[in-house]
């Protein structure tokens, strides 16, 4: 019983630790802010959330200590890490970071360009 | 433009309760785990950092109606004057009372008086962070 335990929680952390490698892969292959954000924020995230869940296992079940603090710290990173990536990524629009050359459809842009033009009269 | 992000204040409105909840574990946690009323203090400031990022000075004041000089202040004294409450029972100065007390909801608790010692320095640390970051922010 305590090895299947053991193999299964090596596995967990190990799997966690190549998603965060290939997240650090995204970052450096992809090719503009955008797609970047997108590597970052998600795999990333499901990375560091295998470890934990993993490290919070291994304490429940080999030291028999139930961790409310990992728990927290799982559901903490579940929550602010996509609202961090979003306002990466929205304010890296607003001061307009262009889009890659090959991407198709910008439907924010006429959006961003009445807000863009708005701001200007107000501080006109 | 003003800004406003519904994403980011609906996240805090969830999220600046757990950094409380947690900073206030942290200062409990003080004596025989790692924490204290430093850190304690240092996690309640960024909680009340992230509403001033999510939401207006003036929202904010209103839903902490604080003068964080004024708590830096209690801070202080508090710190002082457990320092002056053994010298009036007549031992050293910032002499150390521990007692292992029945209380009705927790049982057999450990009190001392380190924890109001601590208590004062959470208060003076949030006291301090809270004022430099709302002076600066206010700087027109």
């Amino acid at each position: 019983m305590t090895k299947i335990a053991e193999i299964l929680l090596g596995v967990v952390v190990l799997l966690g630790a190549i998603i965060a490698v290939i997240s650090a892969l995204g970052l450096i292959r992809l090719q503009d802010v955008y797609l970047r954000s997108h590597a970052a924020t998600k795999s990333a995230t499901l990375g560091v959330l295998f470890i934990l869940s993993g490290v919070f296992l291994y304490f429940w079940i080999f030291q028999h200590h139930f961790s409310l603090k990992l728990l927290l710290g799982i559901l903490f990173v579940f929550l602010t890490s996509p609202v961090a990536g979003h306002l990466n990524a929205r304010a890296a629009y607003r001061s307009g970071v262009a889009l890659w050359k090959g991407s198709v459809k910008d439907a924010l842009k006429e959006t961003a360009q009445n807000e863009r033009r708005e701001g200007e009269q107000k501080n006109r | 433009m003003k800004f406003s992000n519904v994403i980011l204040q609906s996240a805090a409105k969830v999220l600046v309760f757990i950094i409380m909840i947690y900073s206030i574990y942290i200062l409990f946690a003080g004596h025989n785990n790692p924490g204290g009323g430093f850190i304690g203090g240092l996690i309640t400031a960024s909680a009340f950092t992230l509403l001033y990022l999510a939401f207006d000075v003036e929202t904010v004041r209103d839903i902490i109606p604080l003068d964080f000089k004024i708590v830096g202040a209690i801070g202080v004294m508090l710190a002082l004057l457990t320092g002056l409450a053994s010298v009036l029972l007549g031992d050293n100065f910032l002499f150390q009372y521990y007692e292992y007390v029945n209380l009705p909801l927790l049982g057999k608790t450990g009190l001392g008086t380190a924890f109001v010692f601590d208590l004062g320095v959470y208060m003076a640390v949030v006291g301090t962070t809270m004022t430099i970051i709302r002076s600066i922010s206010e700087d027109e």
